[in-house]
């Protein structure tokens, strides 16, 4: 197969087409651009990003800023007193503990239940049932002795409100251990340094979770929140599913390390392994399911996914101050059970951001990436679109239909939602800028190369002077059978 | 002429017969012929045919001609009347007495492992031992044995030294390897087909027909092919005909059906007795302890489970590896297999046939990377006696030609050579460039093809591949899949000056689509 310069020339103009992914093709108009200046509290994946984004400059401690990637208690200290111009965007609402923290999401979901079956009768509230049953404590003690009673040798977890990553949570059948736990004084070793009494949820623990090689498993999905009136989300196509690294049996009730699947958890299990990487990316674990259910089945199941996002949203949209200089990026955590029901157990308003594998590492890439094209400061987007990079728009202050077309063209024939979580995700070559593409006619002249870093081998060549071949697949839409040549100067 | 076509014919009726008689099928049939004495349209006056349109009718006859064409698939169709049994196993005598000193070499390997570390081959477990195992059967893999003492009787390099060595005495090959010669590591003149002979061989791959692999990518609306060839899918599975989705496979197996359309076109059904069968080898492994299960558990732990993908499996992997080594029939494989089962004595009875019997039980000693064959499968097959079975079949009919040296056209050195003539044939700079630098194209791709390249594609891709592998019921493919991966990363290659910096452009095919580059190698290319 002979690839000419010719060859290089053709795939130009289909790299022009489809790169639309924010390369600056201002650099070879010579347009003026105003830089955007960002802030960012984390040091992992999205300090990356954002200093690679072309145009984006990072600003140091007191300066102004167009955008901040903060964290949580930065925002809870200085967000009332903060003045924001109309631009400028943060990456959290102001009240996201609605949606993120164990005993608020509780009280909303049941009190939109309550409203739905109002409304549209009980069949449809039944479509709010993926919340495991759970009982804030101490103040719902006794109502959750009762529903305990009523069930008697089921399992609980109780869980504290607002840790996260695994920490503080036990499993417990008898009430015993419950009323044992209240008396003593001493709660968990950390809780020593804590000021206040913390609140904590008993949860119905799901006993029959889906298995896979006899390990129990959660899915990790992203939906962006642009804003919550008009409610607008996006789901991503990219996911993962965490697996336990021990095989599940309900009889080892205080392993911690079976039941909770967090990577977080995992880490500092005995016997992980962080070369072995405990995930699965969702595409593959969709065809895994498709294999052994058939695409109806599974068809069903992501469907019910996606009625679990968008109620868990609708249900805290009229608490939650939707400031129009916020958007979130929320990972949810889906637990699938032997019957193929998804159950939410919760909602993440920062997710990690750590990479934890290089396969890992580009996804968080990417979709951090995305979710900034969304975004959106640089002002590109028409508002009409339905897909940006790996994000499908889920909810438009209303279901978003598949059908062809943007946003506003009408709906004819059934109604197919716009999400594919798990279907094959429509790369984008790796955003090379057009500068560099131009090198390609004169491929001949290059004389060294080194090939990416393989992700099996991890054997890297060594290059010299100062050009440098990188050799990269395209993967672009469909059949992709062009191997494309870049040289960075 | 005539004569000799019908008594071939007849040879292999009655070989099938033979082999069909006395199996679950036959008596299943005879069962079902008796019961149905019983119903109204059975008439005494033409019992017979009336039989035979019962049988047509309710599906049995279906499921003997599934058995049948199962039969024609697996064994090779009898030679001469005349020829020696080994000739169905190999007909070429340079080949049988390189493979008897190959196995000569494992087994010295093996034995002298076992006197290192003062291990037995095979040991009764002590019944607390035999409980623990039960109960911790379906999930072997949280035992951590000690395992640095063991190595892998050999590994996929060992077994290509030895393929490049062989030679034909009767062949003369001249004074010096020139470009009319072979310029590649496998040096046997064995008969491969080139491009023309593969486009007509592989016809159904060709671009004009849809495929899965291509013809279902996101932005081909499902109407112009998927939707189409997924009920024709759903046809032949109700039709239960193998012969049928042997040919629908070809164009790939849609993922919610694959799983069907691969045990029926390998005649698995699962029957109870299939599944006691299955429970019997569970018990044999329980009882008694192989020397082999720790190799195989460090195959296991040393690639399955730090596979990205395959990790979730590795319990699986033991319940199925374990059970293959114990399972006794597949000696019968042997029969058209070039290897010969090794033979161990019992201790201080060396020599004396009565004491001697086949380690391991199934004649099969694993290498470094077998459990690999195993793990695709997992992903397709859920229920361990039927998870067992296919990979039992898949072996039987392809996998042991990997690693044992015959010129069946699907054997490991056609395959190689079949590789490096394309290679030659169709990119000579290529090839020329890379022997130059000590990068023989061969060293790279020949784990890839050992390995079916399973852990070196994508599930989903590879999956594809072994479609059709089954569909065309040859691993050909494999050699061909090889060179079109070597034509798409040409220019790359051609800049290398290493043998390390050719493993390192071809080190990493998990991003490769399998279907695309088989059409363009096999249907763009220029001859």
């Amino acid at each position: 197969m002979n690839v000419s310069s010719q060859h290089f020339c053709e795939i130009g103009k289909y790299y022009h087409h489809y790169c639309t992914d924010g390369e600056p093709e201002a650099q070879e108009t010579k347009e003026p651009r105003a830089c955007i200046r960002f802030k960012c509290a984390l040091t992992n994946t999205i300090l990356d990003i954002l200093r690679r984004r072309p145009g984006w400059v990072e600003v140091k401690e007191e300066g102004e800023w167009d955008f901040y990637w903060c964290d949580v208690s930065w925002l809870r200290e200085n967000f009332d007193h903060t003045y924001m111009d109309e631009h400028v965007r943060i990456c959290h609402f102001r009240n996201h503990y609605e949606l993120t923290r164990k005993n608020y999401i509780v009280k909303n979901l049941k009190r939109f239940r309550k409203q739905i079956e109002r409304e549209a009768g009980k069949l449809e509230a039944t479509k709010c049932d993926f919340f495991p049953k759970t009982f804030e404590m101490p103040s719902e003690y006794h109502l959750f002795v009762e529903e305990f009673r009523k069930n008697p040798g089921i399992t609980w977890i109780m869980k504290p409100v607002a840790r996260s990553q695994g920490r503080g949570i036990f499993l417990f059948r008898k009430l015993k251990d419950v009323i044992d736990w209240r008396k003593d004084g001493v709660r968990t070793d950390d809780q020593k340094d804590e000021t206040q009494v913390e609140n904590y949820v008993a949860q119905c623990y799901i006993e029959n979770p889906y298995l896979i090689g006899g390990r129990k498993f959660d899915l990790r999905v992203y939906v962006l929140v642009m804003s919550y009136i008009p409610l607008k989300a996006w789901l991503y196509r990219d996911g993962f599913a965490r697996f336990s690294n021990t095989r599940f049996t309900l009889s080892s009730i205080d392993d911690h390390y079976v039941h909770l699947t967090n990577v977080a958890v995992q880490k500092t299990a005995p016997d992980y392994d962080p070369e072995k990487g405990c995930k699965w990316m969702i595409q593959r674990f969709r065809q895994y399911l498709t294999a052994k259910h058939g695409a109806e089945v599974v068809e069903t199941l992501f469907a019910e996914m996606d009625n679990i996002f968008i109620k868990s949203l609708q249900s805290v949209q009229k608490v939650i101050i939707s400031d129009k200089h916020c958007f979130e990026l929320y990972g949810y955590d889906i637990l699938i059970d032997q019957d193929l029901k998804p159950w939410l157990l919760e909602v993440n308003a920062s997710p990690s951001l750590t990479a934890s594998s290089q396969e890992d590492y580009e996804l968080k890439c990417r979709l951090l990436k995305d979710t900034l094209h969304i975004v959106d400061m640089e002002g590109r987007l028409t508002g009409k679109e339905k897909r940006i990079g790996g994000f499908d728009l889920m909810w438009n202050d209303g279901p978003v239909s598949r059908a062809e077309g943007n946003v506003d063209t009408p709906v004819n024939g059934s109604f197919m939602a716009n999400t594919h979580l798990g279907t094959s995700l429509i790369r984008r070559w790796q955003g090379i800028p057009l500068k560099v593409f131009n090198c390609l006619r004169h491929h001949q002249k290059c004389k060294t190369y080194f090939s990416l870093k393989s992700k099996r081998t991890g054997c890297e060549l060594s290059h010299s002077a100062s050009r440098v071949l990188y050799s990269c697949e395209a993967k672009c839409e469909g059949v992709n059978i062009f191997q494309l040549w870049c040289v960075k100067s | 002429m005539m004569l000799e076509q019908d008594t071939g014919l007849s040879l292999a009726i009655a070989q099938i017969v033979q082999r069909l008689k006395g199996s679950s099928l036959h008596s299943q049939l005879e069962r079902q012929a008796r019961g149905s004495l019983h119903k109204p349209e059975i008439k005494l006056e033409s019992l017979k045919e009336d039989i035979k349109e019962f049988l047509k009718t309710s599906g049995w006859e279906k499921r003997l001609q599934n058995a049948v064409y199962s039969e024609l698939n697996v064994f090779p169709s009898p030679c001469h009347p005349a020829a020696p049994p080994e000739h169905m196993k190999e007909p070429l005598v340079y080949m049988r007495k390189a493979q008897g000193s190959w196995e000569k070499r494992i087994l010295k390997s093996l034995n002298s492992m076992c006197t290192e570390l003062s291990i037995p081959l095979a040991r009764k477990r002590p019944i607390g031992e035999q409980k623990e195992l039960l109960n911790k059967w379906s999930e072997m893999g949280t035992d951590e044995p000690d395992l640095t003492l063991f190595r892998p009787v050999y590994a996929p390099k060992d077994f290509l030294e030895v393929l490049m060595n062989l030679r034909n005495p009767n062949y003369e090959h001249g004074d010096q390897p020139s470009f009319r010669n072979h310029l590649g590591l496998i040096q046997v003149p064995l008969k491969v087909k080139d491009i023309p002979e593969l486009k007509d061989y592989f016809s159904e791959l060709g671009l004009n027909t849809g495929q899965l692999g291509i013809d279902d990518s996101t932005q081909v609306p499902p109407e112009l092919f998927e939707n189409e060839h997924v009920r024709v899918g759903q046809t032949v599975l109700t039709e239960q005909d193998s012969a049928a989705a042997q040919q629908y496979v070809r164009q790939g197996c849609p993922t919610a059906l694959r799983a069907e359309l691969w045990a029926l076109i390998l005649n698995i059904s699962n029957q109870p007795e299939d599944i006691l069968y299955y429970e019997q080898l569970k018990s044999n492994v329980i009882q008694h302890d192989l020397l082999v299960d720790s190799l195989i558990y460090k195959d296991v732990k040393l690639t399955a489970s730090n596979d990205d993908y395959y990790f979730v499996f590795e319990d699986y992997l033991y319940q199925v590896l374990l059970c293959f080594s114990r399972d006794t029939s597949i000696l019968e494989h042997f029969s058209y297999n070039s290897a010969t089962p090794p033979k161990s004595y019992i201790r201080g009875k060396l020599g004396m046939e009565e004491y001697a019997v086949f380690y391991p039980p199934n004649g099969v000693i694993p290498f470094h990377g077998f459990s690999m064959y195993v793990a695709p499968l997992c992903f397709l097959y859920h229920e361990p006696s039927k998870l067992y079975q296919i990979f039992r079949e898949m072996y039987v009919r392809f996998f042991f030609r990997l690693h044992s040296i015959s010129s069946h056209p699907s054997g490991i050195v056609s395959l190689c050579l079949l590789f490096e003539t394309l290679l030659q044939t169709h990119l000579p700079q290529l090839f020329y460039h890379l022997r130059e630098i000590g990068a023989q194209p061969l060293r790279i791709s020949f784990k890839w093809m050992v390995r079916a390249f399973s852990g070196y594609l994508a599930t989903d891709q590879l999956l594809l591949l072994w479609d059709r592998i089954l569909g065309y019921n040859s691993l050909e493919i494999l050699a061909v899949l090889a060179a079109a991966v070597f034509a798409f990363r040409a220019v790359n290659l051609m800049e290398v000056t290493s043998l390390a910096a050719a493993e390192a452009v071809l080190a990493d095919l998990s991003t490769l689509k399998v279907m695309p580059l088989l059409q363009i190698f096999l249907f763009a290319t220029v001859t």
